[in-house]
């Protein structure tokens, strides 16, 4: 979907999903993970339904992960740093359980 | 910088750190008052100068001057004293000028006595049939990367819309070396009956001549298609962009329909708003010095109502002189004259560009199973089927559909919701209104909360 133009900075290792990502310094999370082809970063609490972040700036929250432990964050306002632990936020609520 | 680190008070609190809060605390903190700028992106600029002190993309051709003027405004503001705090969000401010902010995961509640709003524009929702698929972003979207991180639209990208922003981003992705399959232009051609009568006055601003060459630029390279509909397609993720006319494979389809103020946090401080009939949106309601219905607090820049990036940083200044007056009288400042007499240069010919590039109404209230509310996908269907029920307003609407209440708090539904609800209703958007917005303005968790300080009154009260 994305192809690097232009040299982003130094590498930066993450995993995501346990999966090992090269992002760049200049990266923020929801950059890195499109850069690298994700197909989604979550699945929505309703439908279940793939998303992809929509706006990148912090408005439409579709970019929502889990960062470093910290559930529901918005990708696209977080920086990358060296051993960044993502993982994508899957599943449907289950209402009542 | 960290949130322990804040002082518990300042003279002048900036949100923001686009071209209107750069200027704005730029001139402040230059006429002696303790400035400090909280902006939640990992660096100042906000979205038109995005990543102007870190782009990777040095050849300054691609994104142009109009970018790089940018560049002085972010010295200048690092130059004056004001404390510029990135990465920092600011989740609640209330009518006594508390400002909730959360940096690197902890929280402060500081004391401002007076406060500019410069959060900005966010992109006007875009509701049609699977804009929620992967593979469907914003134009600002693809900008944004672009400019931060320097990536490319890769493989078949289709841009669909209206408005300069959908041009320029078309310019710079052709000059970057991308390419783009087509555009699907979805300006109504009747615009161009209302745009006339201020035909004159754009011919005479600055956005003229340049917008002429933008649109000769991108039309001698991309085949441009007038189009009364667009959907996008797949299973899973984009596969196809139909339109009426015809269907073409796509893998990246962006989307832009002009931009709107971002309200939330000025709704939430209580400010007053008013609907703009023009812009299609609502905005606050202000004096020539940009202060709000709430004593204290001022909104600048495209927050205060589009007006674009050179005109939002004259707004600034204007927010910042009447606050610099107020704190400080004896402060030495610039005459608010010459910067009102620059700031009306560049509003001139904005009504030509609102009129021509107003999106058709079937772009902004969709029909059937159209998405509506992304957060807790409820359907353009079931928000006029509620509304024919009976259901007066937005904030009603959420007790019925849950429309607004997921993270985006509204941000990407409350415009087509408080639309649908008008026409179906037969009313006005004025006489609808918004949904209510309170704090926080941005999800913090239960332990950024918990990082607030005690007083010991405070512990005392709930201690037995």
């Amino acid at each position: 979907m994305f192809k690097r133009l232009a040299d982003a900075g130094a590498v930066v290792a993450l995993t995501v999903d346990g999966k090992p990502v090269q992002a760049r310094s200049c990266d923020t999370v929801a950059a890195a993970l499109l850069a690298a082809g994700i197909d989604r970063c979550r699945t929505t609490p309703v439908t279940g339904a793939p998303r992809l972040p929509y706006c990148l700036m912090g408005v439409c929250f579709d970019c929502l992960v889990t960062i470093d432990g910290v559930g529901s964050r918005q990708a696209c306002l977080v920086p990358v740093h060296e051993g960044m632990t993502v993982e994508t936020q899957q599943g449907r609520r289950e209402a009542g359980r | 910088m960290n949130a322990v680190d804040l002082a518990p008070s300042y003279d002048l609190v900036v949100i923001g750190g686009g071209p209107a809060g750069l200027a704005a605390a730029s001139l402040a903190a230059r006429a002696g008052v303790t400035t400090v700028l909280f902006d939640e992106n990992p660096g100042v600029g906000g979205q038109i100068y995005r990543g102007i002190t870190s782009t990777p993309v040095i050849n300054r051709s691609i994104l142009g001057e109009d970018y790089w003027a940018g560049e002085a405004l972010a010295n200048e503001a690092k130059a004056s004293g004001a404390l510029i705090v990135n990465g920092a969000t600011v989740w609640s401010l209330d009518p006594e000028r508390i400002v909730g902010v959360s940096i690197a995961g902890k929280a402060r509640m500081i004391e401002a006595r007076r406060v500019i709003i410069a959060t900005g524009s966010q992109e006007r929702p875009f509701p049609i049939p699977g804009w929620t698929l992967p593979g469907v972003m914003t134009a600002g979207a693809a900008q944004t990367v672009l400019k931060a991180q320097g990536l490319l639209p890769d493989g078949r990208t289709v841009m669909a819309g209206t408005g300069p922003l959908m041009w320029l981003l078309a310019a710079q992705i052709l000059r970057a070396g991308g390419r783009l399959e087509a555009i699907l232009d979805t300006t109504p051609r009747r615009n161009l009956l209302r745009a006339a009568p201020h035909l004159p006055d754009f011919m005479l601003s600055p956005y003229f001549a340049k917008g002429l060459a933008l649109l000769r630029e991108v039309k001698a390279k991309v085949p441009v298609r007038r189009v009364a509909s667009v959907a996008a397609a797949g299973d899973g993720k984009l596969s196809e962009v139909v339109s009426d006319r015809g269907r073409m494979p796509a893998d990246l389809l962006l989307l832009h329909q002009g931009v709107v103020p971002n309200v939330n946090l000025a709704l939430a401080a209580g400010a007053t708003h008013e609907w703009n009939e023009r812009q299609l949106c609502f905005q606050p309601v202000l004096d020539q010095d940009f202060s709000s219905s709430v004593p204290g607090i001022a909104v600048a820049g495209d927050g205060a109502g589009i007006a674009g990036g050179t005109a939002a940083a004259e707004r600034g200044r204007l927010a910042a002189i009447a606050a610099v007056r107020a704190l400080r009288p004896e402060a030495r400042l610039p005459d608010p004259q010459s910067v009102r007499q620059r700031l009306q240069r560049e509003e001139m010919g904005r009504a030509f560009l609102d009129w021509l590039n107003r999106p058709a109404d079937s772009f902004r209230q969709p029909e059937g199973e159209t998405l509506v509310c992304r957060c807790e996908e409820v359907t353009a269907a079931q928000v006029r089927a509620t509304a024919d029920m009976g259901c007066e307003g937005p904030n009603q609407m959420k007790a019925f559909l849950r429309c607004g209440m997921g993270p985006c708090q509204g941000r990407l539904c409350g415009l087509t919701v408080t639309e649908l609800i008008a026409t179906q209703r037969k009313s006005t958007p004025a006489a609808v209104g918004y949904y209510r917005l309170r704090p926080p303005v941005k999800p913090i968790t239960l332990a950024e909360l918990a990082s607030l300080p005690i007083s010991e009154a405070e512990r005392k009260a709930v201690e037995r």
